[in-house]
């Protein structure tokens, strides 16, 4: 465990030395997670502010916070690793990470969080300046705040655990962008990014609840919104531990396999 | 017309260079409709609870979203692959083949590569469009239709001079793709008309990065709300900004002086 802690603290000082000399990209790349959730935050208060302030049980106010929220969750569990594979393995650079002593996950997970805490630094105030700008008002309680904090960090294990397995593919087929397109898609649909899942259809509704994404992100959000009762609560963590094992199980079976697969190209 | 002949030519190389790859056509047919998809599921789920947006009806909006994928096609099969292309050869000195040949570099610089796959947006705006303008048709004049084709042509041209614009700063600091990136995080947002976004987002999107000319102003103008000015404003800029665009060009081709030459 201790061994862990230092390899993880080498790690996030490279990451961070990394991505600050990347600072210009690393803003430039911030900036498609905030328009998204601001174009959708729009669309939904004008359709809110026409139906007569609200649309199902969400108020003008609920969209903002829900947006705002949404895009903060979005960013502290979204993964770009499926690109970074499919380059890893076409260029041959996967071999050096085979040859370290420690499972490649690691330094994926470390890098990640770098950058989320290294953008944060932007993030944040944007949050806080949309959240002004919408005159948005949002009282949560204290104990949806302590479960938001285990909520967000289960949301973003089982994520990276699921979009590291979906990267894996890059061992099979060079086609990685259409399968990660596909699978933005679906997300979109299922993870209560378009549209509140409340407002969907009732067959929606329940994909969404046998998927993971809902767990991913809605969940978290609508923790954050108050909306979840404390049962709610506890079958959504029930939900993300379950989509979090049988992440950590797939990954396993399909590194296995993708490892006997790979044949360093470029070596 | 010589320059038609160099398109063509241009067009035929992509189309042969693609044409090894017949697979990315699926690929990115496979894409394309995704991406109408999201467009259109959020169409569905707006509409389920309202009858229309910011004043637009479904149809409007569905002309909207054809709109958006028309010029997108574009801007994805020409002038994003050749502006890259441009970049690329700043960075590595190879311009310096363009330059020397006997056309004018501006114009071949934009026409050089063309990613002919990435057509499917087109050929997926078509019917979309057709089906809105169709439901629209009782609305639709010969004065409509002409404007309609103005707006399309001017907001093209002003989306060209735009990116060839922010290309060109590649001749000053040379690492600039990234802007690309910007633009097209941008250009997500003109899926939606631009009037529902509060003024501020609405101003950036107009003037900053014009992303509303090519997207609401052609699809205003079959849903009839263009007003004269609005017509008149998107011909004017698109003037401006190809003589602007034209005066930074050259000024950037002076400044060129090669790489590790």
């Amino acid at each position: 465990m201790t061994a862990f802690f230092s390899i993880y603290k080498g790690y996030f000082r490279t990451a961070l030395a990394i991505q600050f000399q990347y600072r210009i990209a690393m803003l430039i790349w911030l900036l498609g997670g905030i328009i998204e959730p601001l174009m959708y935050l729009v669309v939904w208060r004008t359709v809110a502010q026409q139906q007569g302030g609200a649309v199902g049980d969400y108020a003008v106010n609920d969209f903002v916070v829900y947006y705002i929220a949404m895009m903060l969750v979005n960013h502290g569990t979204f993964t770009w690793i499926m690109w970074e594979y499919d380059h890893r393995i076409r260029m041959g650079q996967f071999s050096a990470l085979l040859l370290k002593p420690i499972h490649p996950i690691h330094s994926d997970i470390a890098d990640n969080i770098g950058y989320k805490f290294l953008t944060l630094t932007v993030l944040g105030p944007t949050a806080a300046l949309l959240a002004w700008f919408f005159n948005a008002t949002w009282q949560p309680d204290l104990w949806t705040l302590a479960a938001f904090v285990p909520v967000l960090f289960l949301a973003f294990l089982m994520r990276f655990f699921w979009e590291w397995t979906l990267a894996m593919l890059a061992f099979w087929t060079t086609r990685v962008d259409a399968i990660n397109q596909a699978y933005f898609v679906i997300v979109l649909f299922f993870s209560g990014r378009l549209a509140p899942l409340d407002l969907f259809p009732q067959v929606v509704q329940s994909v969404a609840a046998i998927l993971p994404f809902r767990w991913m992100l809605a969940f978290p959000v609508e923790l954050l919104l108050g909306r979840l009762t404390p049962g709610e609560l506890l079958i959504g963590i029930g939900a993300q531990l379950f989509w979090l094992i049988a992440g950590y199980l797939s990954l396993q079976l399909i590194y296995r396999a993708g490892i006997r697969r790979y044949a360093a190209f470029g070596a | 017309m010589r320059y038609f002949r160099l398109f063509a030519t241009y067009l035929r190389l992509g189309v042969l260079g693609e044409l090894e790859y017949r697979a990315n056509f699926w690929i990115n047919l496979l894409q394309s409709l995704l991406e109408l998809g999201v467009a259109l599921g959020g169409l569905a789920v707006v509409f389920t609870h309202t009858d229309n947006l910011g004043g637009w009806q479904p149809d409007e909006l569905l002309a909207l979203v054809g709109v958006y994928f028309l010029i997108g096609g574009l801007i994805r099969t020409l002038i994003r692959p050749s502006m890259s292309k441009f970049m690329e050869d700043v960075r590595q000195g190879t311009l310096d083949f363009t330059l020397t040949k006997p056309a004018d570099a501006q114009v071949l610089v934009s026409i050089q590569r063309v990613e002919i796959w990435r057509m499917v947006d087109v050929l997926i705006a078509i019917p979309v469009l057709s089906t809105a303008l169709l439901r629209l048709g009782a609305q639709l004049g010969p004065a409509e239709t002409l404007t309609f084709a103005v707006t399309l042509l001017s907001g093209s041209l002003i989306i060209y001079s735009f990116l060839l614009m922010l290309s060109t700063c590649a001749f000053w600091f040379v690492r600039v793709e990234n802007i690309q990136v910007i633009f097209m995080s941008m250009w997500q947002a003109g899926r939606w008309p631009v009037s529902i976004y509060p003024a501020w987002l609405r101003a950036v999107l107009t003037f900053l990065v014009p992303v509303a000319f090519a997207t609401t102003v052609p699809a205003s103008a079959v849903s009839g709300r263009i007003t004269t000015a609005t017509l008149f404003g998107s011909i004017a800029l698109a003037a401006a900004l190809l003589l602007v665009s034209r005066w930074f060009w050259r000024l950037g081709i002076r400044f060129y002086s090669g790489a590790s030459a």
